[in-house]
């Protein structure tokens, strides 16, 4: 059934190339996310229900790769929900006025890509040789750098070319790192396979074993856009077109810290626990600080989105790191992050087709212009920010109090300090462009909101609110099982 | 006794040592070229006895991407954009070869501190980390699109030689998935080229600095 997983996408993603018909290519892009989404779903109950999930050498889930895809399907079905409205309108868009100056890329490009990034993703949640790990995560840049280029004009290009270039020398050097880890476990001739890899982690050679680490962080920290290597993170998601910063933002980052908590898993089984830990709270933290510093006099709403991103992954990471009880934290990060941020993303494409700029200076009164989009937006402002009822409250909540429990007082003042300082600014923000006073310009035509394309991002709030309140059984047993993953189980 | 291995390591440091100061695109790309070819043919020459079949056909893969497609792309992409064809370095050629000089003492200092297994090649340790050096010195003091393409490529290779000095047999599978993925990598690369002589012009990525969280001067955003 992985398999399956696997080839359902890249054959559609083939298939979208060859396909004339534009209407015929979206039923495609719906189809095979829905048949993702119900396949995940199908190998997620048999999971649950004590089955195996795939035995091949190099594909293979367990419940923290098994947590990650079902964030990723989930998003996925999302978004291919929103792009199918969002390609029409550009489609309209691009033949009847010339408020936009840009042509945009051939839709058959853009969709094949974002099936075949899919496939991409579906490989990282589902490898079980960190060496196959590695290829697919330096796939997944490759085949959505063409999707941060749809727009095509010189902002969206200097952003492609900057990810380009900072994801791929980055991921050179997790090549590097995954040639060390090869190297500490010659001895024992564990190779690159992960679950040998666990196993045996006890008789590694623990200096190389340290240094595969390092490079290893740095090279997915890169992709995961932890501070101070993130400098490619707000251009992306600020230049693509909404749904695809969705994806970035919410299954992208995912995949890249899938990478570390595989390789730190490893470093725990071998008793390198406090090293990896230490270098994961640090650098979450350094990423949290980044975020908030960067927040304040942010100007553009979708770099707003970014740097709230990098805040996030930086929680994700120092829940990582301090292990334990934020470890469930950690993985419950990743996927309320994946849901709230990427509603978010999805509205902002709402609020940039309503007022037809990024600037958050120019746009006030949007519930007067907007009111849907409006109070979708005020939404997600509530749920990223993590007041409760959230899934990112409790992530917040956990992190705190495995902070306080450790003792790490200073820590924790840090972290609250600059979450003080992100919700602050990200409030002022939000609020004058929901609530401002309204200047209409005298040539403003009124705005049709359309519902169909508020729905992903109206979902995607309702379940992140959800797993604020209420955890079912079967998700809290998932939860479990991907955290006890990454302290090296098995 | 590995003469031919030990020959080819001695060029592909000369070779991170002539980047550092030629000045023609052209020249930089056949030069990347050979350094890739070499690397590729480096474990036939350190193995033992007759290689197997398959690392023969590997070797011949990878010789024929690095050494006729990648340089091919290239090419292409440096006609096509009419730009000026020399590299534009941000730091004078002396400066370059000061720094890539200082590179490969360090390498060979790190080369002997780090706790690697023997390696029966000499000095193939201290040449890989010089190669990601140079590599990383072609990226951030070259200017053109181009060179940074060529930055990565020589990157790889030296990670390339990494892996064969510390020994790590990757399975055919995974091999040829990172082989997929650098040609995929320098494929769109190269489309990105075209696209930024196209519409900027030229392909000087210094002009590549719109995109900021910081006012520039009276423009604004």
């Amino acid at each position: 059934m992985t398999s399956a997983l696997l080839i359902l996408p890249a054959a559609a993603g083939g298939l979208a190339f060859l396909i004339r018909s534009d209407s015929a290519r979206r039923r495609l892009l719906l189809l095979t996310a829905w048949t993702h989404s119900l396949l995940t779903a199908r190998l997620t109950a048999s999971f649950l229900a004590g089955g195996a999930a795939g035995a091949g050498a190099y594909f293979g889930l367990d419940a923290l790769g098994l947590l990650f895809l079902c964030a990723t399907s989930l998003l996925f079905l999302g978004a291919a929900h929103y792009a199918v409205r969002y390609l029409a309108e550009e489609k309209r868009a691009a033949g009847s006025d010339g408020l936009f100056l840009f042509t945009n890329a051939p839709e058959a490009v853009f969709t094949g890509c974002l099936l075949f990034f899919l496939a991409a993703m579906t490989a990282v949640a589902a490898s079980r040789h960190l060496g196959m790990l590695w290829a697919a995560v330096e796939a997944t840049t490759l085949l959505s750098a063409p999707l941060i280029y749809f727009h095509r004009n010189k902002r969206s290009l200097e952003a492609t070319w900057k990810y380009l270039l900072i994801c791929s020398v980055g991921i050179a050097l997790a090549l590097m790192g995954n040639l060390l880890l090869g190297a500490a476990g010659l001895k024992s001739g564990a190779g690159l396979d992960y679950r040998a890899l666990l196993s045996g982690a006890a008789s590694l050679d623990r200096p190389l074993l340290k240094a595969a680490f390092l490079f290893l962080f740095v090279g997915y920290g890169t992709k995961m856009g932890l501070s101070p290597f993130h400098t490619w993170l707000p251009d992306a998601h600020s230049e693509s077109p909404a749904v695809v910063s969705a994806l970035l933002s919410g299954a992208l980052l995912n995949c890249a810290f899938l990478g570390i908590l595989r390789v730190s898993a490893v470093c725990a089984g071998a008793g390198l626990a406090d090293f990896t830990g230490g270098l994961l709270l640090l650098f979450g933290l350094f990423s949290v600080a980044t975020a908030a510093l960067f927040m304040v006099g942010q100007r553009d709403y979708k770099r707003m989105l970014a740097y709230s991103s990098i805040e996030h992954m930086g929680i994700l990471a120092a829940g990582a790191g301090l292990g334990g009880a934020a470890a469930y934290g950690a993985v419950l990060g990743a996927v309320s992050h994946s849901l709230t941020k990427a509603g978010l993303f999805f509205t902002s494409g709402r609020v940039l087709a309503a007022e037809r700029t990024k600037e958050i200076a120019a746009v006030k009164g949007l519930r007067a212009r907007a009111p849907l989009t409006a109070a979708l937006w005020l939404a997600g402002f509530f749920l990223i920010t993590g007041m409760p009822p959230s899934g990112v409250f409790l992530v917040k909540f956990i992190v705190l109090r495995e902070l306080l429990a450790r003792g790490r007082y200073a820590a924790a003042a840090v972290f609250l300090f600059f979450l003080a300082v992100l919700v602050a600014s990200m409030a002022r923000y939000f609020i004058a462009m929901v609530f401002g006073e309204r200047e209409a310009g005298p040539d403003e035509r009124p705005f049709e909101e359309s519902r169909g394309a508020l729905l992903p991002a109206a979902v995607f709030f309702a379940l992140a609110a959800a797993a604020g309140l209420f955890i079912p059984g079967w998700l809290d047993a998932l939860l479990k099982g991907a955290a006890a993953c990454m302290g090296g189980a098995l | 006794m590995h003469t031919f291995a030990e020959l080819s390591i001695v060029l592909i440091i000369l070779l991170d040592l002539a980047l550092a100061v030629t000045g023609s695109l052209a020249g930089c790309i056949r030069l990347v070229a050979v350094q890739g070819v070499l690397a590729a043919l480096l474990p036939l020459l350190a193995g033992h006895g007759q290689p197997h079949a398959r690392a023969a056909a590997f070797a011949a893969g990878i010789a024929l991407l690095k050494g006729a497609v990648f340089p091919w792309l290239l090419m292409r992409a440096r006609d096509r954009s009419g730009a000026r064809k020399d590299v534009e370095p941000l730091i004078s050629y002396p400066a370059s070869i000061l720094l890539c000089l200082g590179a490969f003492l360090a390498s060979s200092w790190m080369g002997s501190r780090l706790p690697l297994p023997q390696a029966q090649v000499a000095w193939i340790v201290p040449a890989s980390l010089a190669t990601i050096f140079s590599g990383f010195l072609l990226i951030t003091t070259r200017t053109k699109a181009i060179t940074q393409v060529l930055g990565y490529l020589v990157i790889e290779n030296g990670i390339y030689i990494f892996g064969l000095a510390l020994f790590v047999e990757q399975p055919l599978m995974v091999e040829l998935a990172i082989l997929l993925d650098v040609f995929v990598a320098v494929f769109v690369m190269g489309i990105a080229i075209f696209h930024i002589s196209r519409e900027f012009d030229h392909i000087d990525t210094a002009e590549l600095s719109e995109l900021s969280d910081w006012r520039h001067g009276e423009d604004g955003r």
